[in-house]
């Protein structure tokens, strides 16, 4: 049960969350709040950078770093603030012509009331559709959690680039279980069926890049490393993304999710003979 | 003699979802699938549905049998699939096609509950992204239905990437100036409400139909409380200003043709 001993592992503290990221790789970050609509979601740490110089607009789901912060961050457990505070600062890099960097560790969307009374479908919704024609290029990393729709609402991208060790997956492998097989015991198998790894998303074509991991984020020197080549190659990515026509930026945008279980279509209107399914990469 | 006078045959009953109550079919399928005794808003096939909605004779399927396959190697999903085409004579958990609606030319969706509860897999989505391509090429409106329980889990990751793939095929209809209504039903839930379901230029929903992204009794986990009877009904999400109306099964289709009409600039 090799997927879920990982899933355990990734669920532990000690990880790199979106602020080493964000102190790893940005320079001059200034943090900026709200969705000017409602509050200011903790969960959601977001505001402007530069890239070896280049301006950008980071977005990270944080979960924070002992008890108090996990208190405070709600567990890195996105509301519908936290995902207008998002698309607002996706809108204003829109305008200024600025590349976005998500960074994606959630275990799913914060699954309160308020959070319902509030619209939780209808913001993760929002996202998704303005993030497929937002006129600048994005990059999600996925660098632990990716739980279903509450990590796709900062992930439809251009690239996602995913740590081999994070997950990103429709179901929590214990729902999936306690669904399916009735006991959320065989957790371990249901993660095994879904296929919710960086390898297993590589080979879907979901995830562009399975971005190798330091031994362990308490080293140091390998944590320095990592976010060295990290940084060079997302402003090696922005650069290239950057030089594109934001016509084509945005029709392989959508061509890539379009491609993703794609049927041949009859466009007549009468029932035809049965239809073969297209899958991700050749 | 003659037997004229025994006892009336008796009709087959359909046990109502909420009242449970047996009911006549002829009764329920006269009434729109409305118990006549409790009033709840019992789920339609969908094929049933495009026939109560639309113009006699005008309803032209696309895609009728397009079929996924197991994707991502699921064990066992093959033969829930199998047993869901049994069970709802269709052969995904959506229908497509385009139709006229008090004269006005549509495209519709209309999703099948009693096919895995209209979760959301390959197929499914690639559907509505086809019929949404389509009727950007064609310039037509679209009416949808939903009801599901979400994306399809035995899909995996592929599932939820059709929320993607929906948003952005809604996004360029939307682009383009056309009209997307959209009626949400007993339930729309999960990665569904997530996505198409929300984006509509106008959204209306049926009585009492719930709708909502997280699972109730995941909620009353997280709130360590038991939430009020109407909590995630459709009252509810038009109180919190998610939905444009609540609109009466029986009223629909001349709902529907009038704002078809209102969008055709004529
Ligand atoms: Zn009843």
């Amino acid at each position: 049960m090799e997927a879920y001993e990982k899933i355990k592992k990734t669920r532990q503290s000690g990880r790199a969350t979106s602020v080493d990221y964000i102190n790893g790789i940005f320079e001059e970050f200034t943090e900026l709040h709200g969705d000017r609509r409602f509050a200011d979601d903790h969960a959601v740490l977001a505001g402007i950078a530069t890239l070896n110089g280049v301006p950008v607009t980071v977005i990270g789901i944080e979960k924070g770093k002992n008890i108090q912060e996990r208190m405070e961050r709600n567990f890195g457990c996105v509301s519908p603030e936290g995902y207008r505070k998002a698309l607002r600062l996706m809108k204003q890099a829109e305008k200024f012509g600025r590349p976005v960097i998500c960074i994606v560790d959630t275990q799913g969307a914060y699954a309160g009331a308020g959070a319902e009374e509030r619209g939780a479908g209808a913001a993760i919704a929002e996202n998704l559709y303005e993030m497929m024609t937002l006129r600048t290029p994005i990059i999600s990393l996925m660098i632990g959690e990716g739980g279903s729709g509450g990590a796709l609402a900062l992930a439809v991208a251009d690239r996602v680039w995913m740590l081999e060790n994070a997950y990103y997956s429709v179901v929590s492998p214990e729902a999936c279980a306690s669904i399916l097989y009735k006991d959320a015991g065989k957790a371990p198998e249901a993660a095994e069926h879904l296929r919710l790894m960086a390898n297993d998303l590589y080979g879907f074509g979901i995830v562009e890049k399975v971005i190798p991991e330091p031994e362990s984020f308490t080293d140091a020197e390998g944590t320095k490393h990592f976010f060295h080549q990290l940084r060079r190659d997302l402003s090696r990515e922005i650069k290239h993304l950057s030089h594109m026509s934001r016509d084509t930026l945005l029709s392989e945008r959508y061509e890539k999710y379009r491609k993703i279980g794609r049927y041949e279509s009859d466009t007549a209107p009468t029932p035809a003979k049965a239809r073969r399914v297209f899958f991700g990469r050749k | 003699m003659n037997q004229v006078s025994a006892a009336p045959v008796t009709e087959p009953t359909v046990l109502c979802e909420k009242c449970k109550q047996p009911i006549s079919r002829t009764a329920l399928i006269g009434s729109g699938y409305v118990c006549p005794l409790c009033g709840k808003y019992n789920r339609i096939p969908a094929r049933t549905r495009i026939e109560l909605l639309t113009d006699k004779g005008s309803f032209c399927e696309h895609n009728a049998t397009l079929v996924g396959e197991n994707p991502i190697g699921f064990p066992g999903y093959e033969e829930k699939i199998r047993t869901a085409r049994e069970k709802s004579g269709e052969y995904e958990g959506v229908i497509c096609g385009e139709a006229e609606i008090g004269g006005e030319r549509c495209c519709i969706f209309v999703m099948e509950s009693a096919f895995m509860m209209g979760s959301m897999g390959t197929a499914v989505g690639d559907k509505i992204a086809l019929l949404f391509e389509y009727a950007t090429a064609k310039k037509l409106p679209v009416i949808g239905y939903t009801v599901s329980g979400g994306a399809r889990m035995q899909e995996g990751m592929l599932s939820l990437m059709q929320m993607a793939k929906v948003s952005g095929a809604v996004k360029h209809h939307s682009e383009a100036g056309l009209f997307y209504l959209v009626c949400l039903t007993d339930p729309t839930t999960g990665g569904v409400t997530a996505s198409f379901a929300m984006l509509g230029d106008m959204i209306i929903a049926e009585p009492g139909a719930l709708i909502g992204f997280a699972g109730r009794r995941v909620i009353e986990q997280v709130m360590g409380q038991k939430l009020p009877d109407e909590f995630q009904s459709a009252e509810f999400q038009m109180k919190n200003g998610f939905v444009d109306a609540i609109v009466p099964r029986e009223e629909q289709r001349n709902f529907l043709s009038r704002m078809l009409r209102l969008h055709t600039g004529r």
